[in-house]
């Protein structure tokens, strides 16, 4: 196999034996490898707080947006009541600019409340890793150490050559280095796969889109005046306003704060 | 044989499904080199598919080291390249 699954593993382990190769003595190698792991968590963990600190933000700056957009409409209304039809034509133009900025920051929030679910799930993959690496260290240690007395028992009783001593620690050498590669391998992987917070606002518009949205917002503002002036007058609204009588119900609807999860 | 999907985590596969998904593999790695995007990701799906398909999911705090490695589901073929250099995304 010589395609792109062989070399990428092929590099995950090279990586993986470099950092062994430079520590002496394997038990500070694990330890070593302990507190990479735990420096590697702590850094997902934050990721995850940015993320989150983020997404509150936008939930505030939405929640302000919601409400200016609401107080123009009240004064579009108020407008319209005093006869002043170009107040009430301003006052629901910049509410419809203001619409337009809700939906975009809605788009926002929802990729990144999608990066913080995955980045969350990446956090607690690496914790159960990083728990199981901690247990299996403290074995391998406590084997070793073991192993180092045994060596020393054995050649002082028999004295023998230190060749079998050194045969004892180049099995136990061996173990320590495939934990020390499996743990690594987890940990650096996971972490590399939890950084995808590249970008999660990339939401340039063209200039027809752009102003295709001015032609709908400006539409919206003539149904707007229509209706809030059926309303004025008592009477039903007809058959045009209904519809725009609808969409206000879906903006009450808008305005009304969604994101009570704090 | 053990193979880590980024992101995801690791799966057993039998011995006899790798003739299957090298060749998968191997188009993968030939969409990478000549800088075929669309076909890259078709592809990795495809191959990604496969595995989760065929194989048998580890759980989560086991350690056993990948002898085989995927990149994550939505790593662009840039990113893949870089990981296969010698100066990987990995430093050190």
């Amino acid at each position: 196999m010589s395609g792109v699954m062989k070399r990428m593993g092929m590099i995950f382990r090279a990586k993986a034996n470099q950092a062994l190769d430079r520590a002496e003595d394997p038990r500070e190698t694990l330890d070593y490898s302990y507190q990479k792991q735990l420096e590697l968590l702590q850094k997902v963990r934050r990721g995850v707080a940015d993320v989150a600190t983020s997404r509150k933000r936008l939930e505030l700056q939405l929640n302000q947006l919601q409400g200016q957009s609401a107080k123009l409409e009240d004064q579009g209304r108020k407008a319209l009541a005093l006869g002043r039809e170009d107040l009430a034509r301003e006052a629901l133009s910049r509410r419809a600019a203001l619409q337009q900025q809700v939906t975009d920051l809605e788009t926002q929030h929802q990729t990144l409340q999608g990066e913080e679910e995955k980045l969350t799930l990446a956090a607690q993959r690496l914790q159960a890793k990083v728990d199981a690496f901690r247990t299996k260290k403290e074995t391998i240690k406590a084997t070793y150490t073991a192993a180092q007395a045994q060596t020393r028992i054995g050649e002082a009783f028999s004295g023998i050559s230190e060749e079998m001593g050194d045969v004892g620690l180049a099995i136990q050498r061996a173990e320590d280095k495939t934990a020390q590669l499996q743990a690594r391998a987890g940990a650096i992987d996971e972490l590399l796969a939890s950084g995808a917070l590249d970008d999660p606002s990339g939401m340039a518009k063209d200039d027809i889109q752009a102003e295709l949205d001015r032609l709908s917002g400006g539409t919206d503002v003539e149904l707007e005046l229509q209706r809030m002036k059926a309303e004025l007058a008592g009477g039903p609204a007809p058959q045009a306003i209904e519809g725009g009588a609808g969409q206000n119900q879906n903006h009450q609807q808008q305005d009304t704060p969604r994101f009570d999860k704090q | 044989m053990i193979v880590r999907i980024m992101g995801e985590g690791q799966v057993r596969l039998a011995d006899s499904h790798f003739a299957e998904l090298n060749k998968l593999d191997d188009e993968l790695l030939a969409e990478m080199e000549s800088g075929d995007e669309d076909g890259f990701r078709r592809t990795l799906h495809a191959l990604l598919d496969k595995v989760r398909e065929l194989g048998t999911p580890l759980p989560d705090d086991s350690l056993e080291p990948s002898e085989l490695i995927l990149p994550t589901p939505d790593a662009t073929l840039e990113e893949v390249r870089h990981l296969l250099t010698d100066e990987g995304l990995i430093p050190g």
